[in-house]
């Protein structure tokens, strides 16, 4: 018999839409609806039913599987933790456990993601607001080097541009939206302003903004184009950002993959910062993985920091570019790794990955992703808000209780992880 | 010689789709091999649409088919995956973060 489920949580991106129809029969999803093509996917692309571990790529019971993990952990005197991001924040917290334990090194896939994004939080601070505000109040929305189109299909109608709101009743009629970006993507074709940026060039763009809000004086010169922008479209656009009633920037790749980094996502932080002396200004990183803003909030209750943890010396220690993920594979200093809901393989600079298929792996993931393909453990596990429980941090902060609506036929992350921290020897 | 480009990396609904079927996939391999140029550098390789090339970075090469799209000239867009991977470079400049934009690339027919 079919069954239907409603309000169920999308844990496939940062938006964690909770409107979600799912219709299931004899433990199969059959039908999605209001989903995304990305949440579609999400769930209909699962097949929930048991699957048995693989060692070294041959099948193995679930004891033999972790007896090897335990084993593979236990041998290695500098063990990486990585991933995290799409795992549920209780199977994050047993993972940050597990590297205390292990005296491990433990970063998530922030540090190829919004890591540059944490280190400007760290030097400005954030200055915030939750999605329902935007959706309630925003009148004037700020998307810079982020493609929402492609990565967040649902945050427009949601809670951003096209959204009606409390205060914005009119929905898109009644904001005001501006895209900064190197290319026209599908989602900046619907803005009111579109500003093309040389590659390379937004801290320039963003440094000239800033002086022009506090109305520095700046002479303009003839044929002169900071950053691919004229300096009398960026008068035009400070302007606008200081005359709205309720502004919010939303920013991604754009910013911390290019050249400028953190300084970048630094400099549009002091923007926003700063607009606040004229009208109410916020910033939201456009987070892609479903709970990487969990593995930010559980990293930092627990160590102290966001990502780039070592445990080695028996409390964390913090290091962006020392001990993230791709530095420490660079430099060999990882002899065996636990992937945790991640694919690596897939993701990362090619010769991070060829030294990452050079150690022992250990890897929990629902998928059989080429992570998992190329690992000596993989452990095929349940997925959070599908047919196992747990929660997920909202790309605005805000924690959303999943609801799963399989029978559990899989074991859990946090199960798994639980098992291997009662295993391995500190 | 070849055509000197700013290679920018990045997500596409496409790249997402193939991933769920699959990164052993057709329809994933489809997805992050095709790149985008914009119409008269395309033009200027004297190269059809979806016509093969070899793109050249200082960190590695990648066969990859490339279209034209609505991009600034000078700039080719890759969506993230494998072919992209071989591309970057895994210096993070103290970050954590390797550039998976704005990387010089050198674009050679096939």
């Amino acid at each position: 018999m079919t069954e239907r489920t409603e309000h169920v949580t999308c844990t496939f991106c940062g938006c964690l839409c909770d409107d979600i129809t799912v219709e299931h029969e004899d433990g199969r999803i059959s039908s999605v609806s209001r989903a995304c093509p990305n949440g579609r996917a999400h769930f209909l692309d699962y097949a929930p039913a048991p699957r048995l571990p693989r060692i070294r790529g041959e099948e193995a019971s679930w004891e033999e599987a972790l007896a090897e993990a335990t084993r593979i952990l236990n041998a290695a005197r500098s063990p990486l933790l990585y991933g995290l991001s799409s795992a549920s924040t209780e199977a994050i917290r047993k993972a940050v456990s597990l590297a205390d334990r292990l005296g491990a090194f433990v970063d998530s896939t922030s540090s190829v993601c919004h890591g540059p994004t944490g280190l400007a939080m760290q030097a400005v601070g954030e200055p915030t607001c939750t999605l329902g505000e935007v959706r309630s109040r925003a009148d004037l929305l700020l998307f810079w080097g982020c493609n929402p189109a492609a990565s967040h299909p649902r945050h427009f109608a949601r809670y951003s541009t096209t959204a009606k709101g409390r205060f914005v009743p009119e929905g898109r009629k009644g904001r005001t939206v501006i895209f900064v970006d190197v290319r026209l993507t599908p989602g900046a074709r619907s803005a009111d302003l579109f500003l093309r940026v040389d590659p390379g060039c937004d801290f320039e763009v963003l440094t000239t903004l800033r002086a022009l809000v506090r109305e520095k004086p700046l002479r303009e010169q003839e044929g002169v184009c900071l950053g691919g922008v004229s300096l009398g479209v960026l008068r035009d656009v400070a302007t606008r950002l200081k005359s709205c009633r309720y502004g919010v920037a939303f920013m991604g790749m754009g910013l911390t993959m290019t050249r400028g980094r953190d300084v970048n996502v630094a400099e549009l932080f002091r923007l926003v910062a700063e607009l606040n002396t004229y009208t109410r200004f916020s910033v939201i990183p456009m987070r892609g993985h479903g709970n990487v803003t969990g593995a930010d909030q559980v990293l930092t209750w627990q160590s102290g920091f966001p990502f780039a943890v070592s445990y080695a010396r028996g409390y964390p220690r913090y290091g962006p570019g020392e001990f993230t993920a791709v530095d420490l594979l660079r430099r060999g200093d990882a002899d065996a790794a636990l992937i945790l809901a991640s694919d690596p393989a897939a993701h990362f600079p090619s010769r991070a990955a060829a030294r990452l298929a050079s150690i022992p792996t250990v890897v929990l993931d629902p998928e059989e992703s080429l992570t998992a393909r190329g690992a000596t453990v993989w452990l095929p596990t349940g997925k959070a808000g599908i047919d196992v429980p747990g929660s997920a941090y909202r790309m605005d902060g805000v924690p959303l209780r999943l609801r799963p609506f399989l029978a559990p036929r899989r074991p859990s992350d946090e199960e798994i992880l639980g098992r291997l921290l009662e295993e391995v020897t500190p | 010689m070849g055509l000197r480009l700013v290679l920018v990396t990045g997500r596409t609904l496409e790249q997402a789709a193939g991933m769920h079927k699959g990164k052993c996939s057709e329809e994933y391999r489809a997805a992050v091999s095709r790149g985008e140029i914009a119409p008269e550098n395309l033009a200027a390789l004297s190269l059809a649409e979806g016509g093969a090339a070899l793109l050249r970075t200082e960190h590695g090469t990648a066969e990859v088919r490339l279209f034209s799209a609505d991009l600034p000239a000078g700039l080719l867009f890759l969506p993230l995956g494998p072919f992209a991977n071989t591309l970057v470079g895994d210096e993070t400049e103290g970050t954590g973060m390797p550039s998976f934009k704005g990387i010089p690339v050198e674009v050679e027919l096939l």
